[in-house]
């Protein structure tokens, strides 16, 4: 395979599930400003979502208040947002474009839809769109794209490529979410354990779509370790940091095994070793190491992961 | 003027017609809207889009598509089939003489100024014979209908014509939406054209390549207004599709990179043009190019479609001699014939012109896609005023033709259906055989009137029909 088709599939992948990531914030904002008791309203809820995305100063550059509106626009639709859902599905359909060859009809298809109902939304008076439906719209359609690609692209490196996508962003993005809630709950650590901590962790959940699949899982009360517990350690938690990074190392290694003993295996033997060093912990230790510092490590060690891939794979070894 | 319609004669349906004409008069109005939207959101949402040179606009701009097909009888193809083998076989002939001996302007058959001073003569490769002495491999020719029995090419595309992937996309769509007219007509299939190319293509791999030859599609990228058809060719091929980035040369052949690292590549069907094919050879600032590829190429270590070189035969200044080429390398009588051109660097064809620019199409010799022409009848006094002044800086530019009666063919309009002008581009495959598929690209002037068919100028397409008997 090309390099550079390999490269626009893992890419493919990644701008896909960070599509559905911004959704998914979006959603979380709104959540949280539903908040019935925060003294100062919706502002630092707000500020710690975007921090946690790594966008807070770029909003502040180009808007002035923090509306409902204004946050829509930003992680909706702003095109100087790299992070927007209209630009994650703009440069994932880019890539999917590119690389045509490589993506059967069906896929290239709802890649395609997907595009042009967004060009449809863009164009709808935003007071004609609520922000269910955009995020809506969002989780249905890459849900469509995701669906297509298992229902119908080979099993081979190319598919490969782009789980190893989906799974290193997934594993980012819930590592992120995971620390709005440490941002959230910094400045009032009195907080924890009331109802509005309760209240946030569940916002939390949701946001992951994964409200239901935790009481399916763990019944009783929504508590903080137990929530971290089935966001980061839980195998059968479909986005949790040990299940994206457990189906990336899969694809790395479907790859060490498709391209044999003489390929570059750097990539899959660092991301074992982070697999390994997480599955080693329990929610205690991590709680005790501090959930932000526990993010912090797991974050820079996805990049590490991310960097060789490109290493091993998508330069073509000129 | 009168103008031949394809499918009427006064009042009666002609042969070929003869069933299509039932289908548009039984089709309800309302029908006919839901299909036409069914057919638009069909090319959408498969993404064949265009985009038009210098307009700005929406890059994801639709070629208008009629539904109405346009259809040709066994006989009437057979005779256009041969014609336009002949013509390849002997462009292809032209081509090996001109960077060899050069014996038809030994003969005085051709100008050597107009060989060897042309733009698009490649001296860098003379005296190079590429594999079974093909350097055009693809060849569209342009031809346009005036009587039941008279065609005219218009030009020779030697170097990339585009436009196929409409042939097929046209047919994919016609026998989806209408199966029936499909068990109704017997139509000749096209859709193993990809199949063909690749033959066509692995037939001309060079010497040095003792395996099944790799071959790719070479693209500028995906900005490029034809890279849908780069990618749908090199789908239905089953071959990469690469951009000069993912090509390096090493040594004595090229390699594509791959995630397992280098790849050797035999025949390279590129679809960028000669300037920008190597910068260590041609344009040093070409980013599409590979540096190197023609140093491999000389030395026989890859082939590539077409050969550099290859428009110095479909250049306009030299479509005027073909049929002399005919006559000269196949000692044939051309079945095809060129439409009557004068040529402005010829004193009294210059004097003609100059008085009769409002009767006469005048086009410069190395433009394309409708663009830089002046279409006399249609044009206002200052439009040939302007035009005039261009040609007098540099008359050696410019070519002038009569306007010819473009056949018309029905097509759909508000309406109901009209008469439309309409041309024709087959593909002409040249490798160890040559090999046409029964039809081709028939472009459409969409509105009333036009004789302009380039998409860019606001034409459409439509499915092209061969019956079978």
């Amino acid at each position: 395979m090309l390099s550079r088709t390999a490269s626009n599939l893992f890419w493919m992948g990644r701008h896909l599930e960070r599509a559905e990531t911004a959704a998914r914030l979006l959603d979380v904002g709104q959540r949280i400003t539903l908040l019935p008791n925060t003294a100062v309203g919706y502002q630092n809820e707000w500020n710690s979502l975007l921090q946690a995305s790594g966008a807070s100063d770029q909003f502040r550059q180009k808007y002035s208040e923090v509306t409902q509106e204004n946050i829509e626009e930003f992680i909706f639709f702003d095109r100087d947002n790299p992070s927007s859902v209209a630009n994650c599905i703009e440069r994932a359909r880019e890539s999917g474009r590119i690389v045509r060859t490589a993506l059967t009809g069906q896929v290239w298809d709802a890649l395609n839809v997907t595009y042009q109902e967004l060009r449809k939304i863009e164009k709808t008076p935003r007071s004609k769109l609520d922000t269910a439906t955009l995020t809506d719209f969002t989780t249905s359609h890459t849900s469509t794209v995701r669906g297509a690609i298992n229902a119908t692209q080979l099993r081979n490196d190319g598919w490969h490529f782009i789980h190893t996508g989906f799974g290193l962003e997934r594993a980012d993005a819930t590592a992120r979410l995971l620390d709005v809630k440490y941002f959230v709950l910094l400045p009032r650590i009195e907080f924890v354990g009331s109802g509005l901590d309760t209240y946030q962790w569940m916002v939390i959940l949701r946001a992951l779509s994964a409200h239901r699949a935790f009481h399916w899982a763990y019944g009783g009360d929504i508590t903080a370790a137990r929530v971290a517990d089935f966001l980061i350690l839980n195998g059968e938690s479909p986005r949790s940091l040990v299940t994206s990074l457990y189906e990336t190392v899969w694809h790395l290694d479907g790859l060490v095994r498709r391209y044999g003993e003489n390929a570059p295996a750097t990539a899959r033997n660092q991301a074992r070793a982070t697999l390994d060093a997480l599955q080693a912990r329990d929610i205690d230790t991590i709680f005790d190491e501090g959930l932000h510092e526990f993010l912090s490590w797991f974050i820079g060690e996805i990049g590490t992961v991310s960097n060789l891939v490109h290493q091993d794979y998508l330069l073509g070894g000129a | 003027m009168v103008y031949y319609n394809e499918m009427f004669e006064g009042e009666s349906v002609r042969d070929p017609y003869a069933r299509l004409s039932e289908w548009v008069e039984t089709m309800p109005e309302d029908f006919r809207q839901m299909k036409q939207a069914e057919a638009e959101a069909l090319f959408r949402r498969i993404g064949i889009t265009f985009a038009v040179y210098g307009e700005g606009g929406d890059p994801d701009r639709l070629i208008p598509f009629d539904m109405m097909p346009r259809v040709f009888e066994q006989s009437e193809w057979r005779r256009l089939e041969r014609g336009i083998k002949q013509r390849a076989r002997a462009l292809n002939a032209f081509l090996r003489d001109v960077y060899g001996r050069g014996e038809i302007i030994r003969a005085g058959r051709i100008p050597a100024r107009l060989v060897y001073r042309n733009e698009a003569y490649e001296k860098a490769v003379t005296g190079i014979v590429p594999p079974r002495g093909v350097y055009s491999h693809i060849i569209g020719i342009d031809l346009v209908r005036t009587a039941k029995d008279e065609f005219f090419v218009l030009e020779d595309n030697c170097r990339t014509p585009s436009g196929v992937s409409y042939m097929l996309e046209n047919r994919e769509i016609m026998m989806r939406m209408f199966p029936q007219l499909f068990r109704q007509n017997r139509i000749e299939p096209v859709e193993q054209y990809p199949d063909l190319l690749r033959r066509t293509l692995e037939s001309v791999a060079p010497a040095k390549c003792d395996s099944r030859p790799t071959c790719v599609i070479l693209t500028p990228g995906h900005y490029n207004s034809a890279y849908y058809e780069h990618s749908f060719l090199a789908n239905l091929m089953g071959v990469e599709l690469v951009e000069g980035q993912d090509l390096f040369v090493d040594g004595e052949f090229v390699y594509m990179r791959t995630t397992q690292g280098p790849r050797r590549v035999d025949v390279i069907y590129r679809r960028i043009d000669d300037p920008f094919l190597d910068p260590l050879c041609f344009r040093p600032d070409s980013m599409l190019g590979v540096p190197g590829l023609m140093d491999v190429y000389r030395s026989g270590g890859v082939s590539i479609c077409s050969a550099p070189g290859a428009g110095v035969a479909d250049d306009k200044a030299i479509y005027t001699f073909v049929p002399e080429m005919v006559r000269f390398y196949l000692g044939e009588e051309p079945l095809l014939n060129n439409v009557q051109t004068w040529t402005l660097w010829k004193d009294e064809d210059y004097k003609y012109v100059m008085a009769n620019l409002s009767d006469l199409v005048v086009k410069e010799v190395h433009g394309s896609g409708g663009y830089g022409m002046l279409v006399g009848p249609r044009a206002s006094k200052e439009e040939i005023e302007t035009f005039r002044k261009k040609i007098e800086a540099n008359p050696s530019n410019y070519i002038a033709q009569p306007t010819l009666s473009l056949s018309t063919c029905p097509t759909f309009v508000e309406q109901g259906i009209a008469p439309r002008h309409v041309d024709l581009r087959p593909f002409c495959l040249c490798g160890d055989r040559i090999e046409l598929v029964p039809g081709g690209l028939t472009r459409v002037a969409l509105r009333e009137g036009s004789l302009v068919v380039n998409s860019s100028q606001g034409g459409g397409v439509k499915d092209t029909w061969v019956l079978s008997e």
